[in-house]
């Protein structure tokens, strides 16, 4: 991302993009921006042992947006003349209703980025189809060989090249290239009637070469085979209130639930979050301490600079155990008189910007994972979850292990079904007893939904124990 | 700056012209058979939160869609640039990408004879244009009703009131051209109660959708159902681990009826990745279970006259007195099966086709949701579940619940943070009564349904 890309990459001038700003400029209007983005997304897929779809998109527009006290005025178009964005700006102008402001626009000065966390060079270099379904095989290939009773393996590679411009009434210009790729793959094991399924997956803001390093995605493989094989001798998941252990990496996705999305400002501006009002308070044991990082280096949920041109940063959540600060993007940090923390994310130019996660993780503790498995008499061991959900308004969150085993007399015992876990947000994390040395980020997977927009995300997590959270199994 | 489009295409003309354009280049480039989707619309969303505009969004879009064949090699590309040199591009970058891709022998477009004949009107479309003051009013006035419903609503989420209209237009290397234009209405009201002991907060909402302007329920009705959804939650506390009876109510029941569509979707099922793999003809649920997806409903959420092959859509029998009838098929999924399709070809632009619903719903049994409930001793009513606890491939079943308990007949009080767990293959066969109401609300509906067991997990 050395080079600064112009905006005429995407058909546009600087004066006509100049000339939107002006026009979004009325009284009361207290910002305003463009967002040039120019998507390619291409993905290769494989089931039954050959790879028989291909795809590709392209797609460029721009989102145009303004925004008066708690007021946004936003459109987009996929049409990138100037007439169309004098009629999205004309568009994004109307709720403030006012007349044209008194001092003029500064014309917006590219700036750079000050980092570069996914230096595209290698990325960018096309990786050719024939490469992608090389690796497919290798895969299908390696699970099988894993076990012959996978019978079925599903796996996909997707790569998305953005080219992003951010024109803003402050007066600059920023731009990025945000290449991510994902490697996804599914097995399904059969053992008579018994049919399990077993996934795995990363990925990142990396090059191809990633995938194969030291026989990463045949690592992925043989994963997704082992936890489809595990589970073919799971027994039924206990039902009730337990001690539950969860393992490092993926299960942060517990944060990500119980707590993070709580954290977002605009919930906590609207007062609609069970978090809101809860700065300075204990809302976690004081083995806890958690931060939304966005600055570190290739990982899928990092930015250089959010959707609105600010540079990420990383924000303390909560610190031992209390509660100190929300993840803000430009419209809530100023109407909530807090810090911009560079949480404005977008799914695309066709969506609004909200306050959104990047890579969300606890920092590790200083227990030793052993000793926190033989503290537990009766309880269960998650090591990997399927999705979460959380309930913003009442603090409610469910996240569902897809690998799990009891833990009887401190030991690992038995893998089970997978089941849900529901807790309550503010509350769950001052249940947290051990804290351990052990923190690991997740492999690069996390989609986050809010507002019907996608946009990708990390979560990390050390090994720690959750004295009681109810889990929801079958078996009494 | 400007960028030329191959022909005027703002019209179904115009697009059926690009498209037989792009349909003859992909031809010159080596393509054997070739569809194309393009489809474009308009939208108006507004969002007010607490009496005043919190977002307005207004956008036109368009997209191309191209999938083409190299005897049995395909790839789907799609773009919303529309020039020429673009288009150009993406037709010799669909023939690369297929080019690389492994022969799938049953791969290819449906039979000619296959495609649709007729194109009815389905009624799907209204040319009603509402201005922006319009629809802010329609959203002030759900949320207001909602906020003068009850003293204990004190917050919002905000009421969203919006409008959109487009066209489909799906063309392939057959000479198959098909149309259609739809549209939709919707109002949505999110607000937030207190309980002014304990300062908790519950936050409910009730929304509705409509293809005409002039269906759509009242702000006002909307507002209220939204509040007392909202108010009635107030209190709510967990129960413990039982195994107990539960009511599902209608939007609940849309859930698990969903779960059911996915299963006997034809892509599931060939992967072997569906608990109701090999279970056509047999007994999968209670005798009080009939499903149809009827694609040709008029005026349905989910109608539409052909599927995204262009084939005929239908009125399929899916579940008739619990005996599995029929999987919802496109032709690919159809072929891996050894089936003919069954008119459920889904596309998005860009991607290639996939099985989706019409209009699939559960019939209607012969008793009121309150007669479900008087039926239960101890149990549980369902009314929102949260989280992705569902194994296609096993049918288990766990997820975050919330509603009420049910105590002598009569909902008792509000309960949360529980979960409800059980398998699907035992669920439907353990459904015991089916409500007599069902709304059609959206693509999936169900009448309120009991189980007659499931586990409840809570303290």
């Amino acid at each position: 991302m050395s080079d600064l890309i112009q905006l005429s990459k995407f058909g546009v001038t600087e004066f006509e993009a100049q000339h939107a700003l002006d026009r979004l400029n009325v009284r009361d209007v207290d910002y305003a921006d463009l967002y040039f983005e120019s998507r390619t997304s291409e993905s290769v897929s494989m089931e039954e042992g050959i790879v028989k779809r291909a795809a590709k998109s392209i797609s460029q527009g721009v989102g145009v947006r303004a925004t008066a006290g708690e007021k946004t005025g936003f459109a987009y178009s996929d049409e990138l003349t100037k007439k169309d964005l004098e009629i999205a700006a004309d568009t994004a102008r109307y709720i403030a209703n006012s007349p044209k402001g008194d001092s003029p626009v500064p014309v917006p000065t590219q700036r750079r980025p000050t980092r570069d966390l996914y230096p595209v060079e290698q990325a960018k270099a096309e990786v050719a189809t024939p490469e992608r379904v090389t690796l497919l095989n290798e895969i299908d290939a390696e699970a099988r060989r894993y076990d012959p009773r996978i019978k079925n393996v599903m796996a996909s590679f997707n790569t998305e090249y953005k080219v992003v411009a951010v024109a803003t009434s402050d007066g600059t210009l920023v731009t990025d290239i945000q290449p991510l790729s994902r490697l996804q793959i599914t097995c399904i094991a059969e053992d008579g009637d018994n049919r399990q399924v077993g996934s795995f997956g990363g990925g990142g803001r990396v090059a191809f070469e990633f995938y194969r390093e030291g026989g990463r995605h045949l690592g992925y493989a043989r994963e997704a085979a082992r936890e489809a094989i595990l589970n073919l001798s799971a027994v039924d998941a206990p039902a009730g209130v337990m001690p539950v252990v969860l393992g490092g990496g993926w299960p942060g996705i517990l944060l990500h639930e119980a707590i993070g999305h709580g954290l977002e400002a605009d919930f906590n501006r609207k007062k609609t979050s069970a978090f809101s009002n809860l700065i300075g308070k204990r809302v976690a044991s004081d083995v806890c301490t958690i931060v939304d990082d966005g600055t570190l280096p290739s990982r899928r949920g990092s930015l250089n600079m959010d959707d609105e041109g600010t540079p990420t940063s990383c924000t303390t959540l909560i610190e031992k155990g209390i509660l100190r600060g929300y993840i803000t993007d430009k419209l809530n940090a100023r109407l909530m008189g807090i810090p911009l923390t560079g949480n404005g994310r977008r799914e695309n130019y066709q969506s609004v910007v909200l306050p959104r996660m990047t890579n969300t993780f606890m920092l590790a503790g200083e227990s030793d994972p052993q000793d926190i498995i033989r503290s537990v008499k009766k309880g269960l061991y998650a090591v990997s979850f399927g999705g979460g959900q959380v309930d913003i308004t009442n603090g409610k969150f469910v996240f569902s292990a897809s690998e799990a085993y009891l833990i009887e007399d401190g030991q690992i015992t038995k893998p089970v079904k997978g089941a849900t876990l529901i807790g309550n947000g503010p509350e769950i994390l001052t249940k947290v007893s051990m804290v351990g040395h052990d923190l690991k980020l997740d492999n690069g997977i996390g989609t986050c939904g809010k507002d019907g927009q996608s946009v990708p995300v990390g979560v990390g997590l050390p090994t720690i124990k959750i004295d009681e959270i109810t889990v929801g199994g079958t078996r009494s | 700056m400007a960028k030329k489009s191959l022909v005027p295409v703002e019209t179904a003309n115009g697009y059926a012209q690009l498209a037989s354009e792009v349909l003859a280049r992909a031809k010159a480039c080596g393509a054997t058979e070739a569809d194309i989707v393009v489809a474009d619309g308009e939208t108006l969303s507004v969002q007010v939160r607490v009496g005043a505009v919190d977002r307005l969004t207004k956008a036109r879009e368009k997209r191309l869609g191209l999938r083409v064949f190299i005897g049995k090699r395909s790839a789907t590309t799609s773009t919303s640039d529309f020039s020429q040199e673009s288009l150009e591009r993406l037709v010799a970058d669909t023939c690369t990408l297929a080019g690389a891709v492994v022969e799938d022998v049953v791969s290819g477009l449906p039979d000619a004879v296959q495609m649709a004949t007729d194109q009815p009107d389905l009624d799907l479309y209204d040319d009603t244009v509402l201005d922006t003051e319009t629809q802010i009013d329609w959203a002030k006035r759900g949320e207001a009703a909602a906020f003068a419903a009850d003293q204990r609503v004190t917050n919002s989420e905000g009421a969203e009131f919006d409008s959109s209209s487009g066209r489909v237009v799906l063309a392939n290397s057959h000479g198959f051209v098909g149309s259609y234009k739809s549209s939709n209405f919707s109002l949505s009201v999110s607000p937030i109660a207190t309980d002014s002991e304990t300062g908790a907060m519950q936050r409910d909402a009730w929304y509705e959708v409509q293809r005409k302007f002039g269906r759509l329920a009242s702000a006002e009705s909307i507002g209220q159902e939204a509040a007392k959804r909202a108010v009635r939650r107030l209190g709510a506390r967990k129960v413990s681990t039982k195994r107990v009876p539960v009511v599902f109510d209608q939007e609940t029941a849309g859930s698990l009826l969903a779960n059911l569509c996915g299963a006997v979707s034809g892509y599931g099922l060939y992967k072997r990745a569906s608990f109701l793999l090999d279970k056509l003809g047999q007994t999968i649920a209670s005798e009080l279970i009939t499903v149809y997806d009827d694609g040709r409903m008029v005026g349905g959420l989910g109608s539409r006259p052909f599927d995204g092959e262009g084939l005929a859509t239908r009125k399929n029998t899916i579940v008739e007195r619990g005996v599995l009838k029929s999987y919802l098929l496109d032709t690919y999924s159809g072929k891996k099966l050894g089936l003919p399709s069954t008119g459920n070809a889904s596309r998005s632009v860009g991607e290639s086709p996939s099985v989706g619903p019409t209009n699939f719903y559960l019939v209607p049994g012969t008793n009121s949701a309150q007669e479900i409930i008087g039926s239960v001793k101890d149990g549980l009513y369902v009314t929102e579940l949260i989280g992705f606890g569902i194994n296609m491939v096993t049918g288990d079943y766990s997820r975050g619940a919330s509603g009420f308990w049910v105590e002598n007949g009569e909902l008792a009080y509000p309960v949360e943070e529980i979960t409800i767990a059980g398998n699907l293959k035992q669920m439907f066969k353990n459904i015991e009564l089916v409500g007599n109401d069902l709304v059609f609300r959206g693509r999936i509906t169900s009448p309120t349904v009991k189980i007659s067991e499931m586990m409840v997990a809570g303290n």
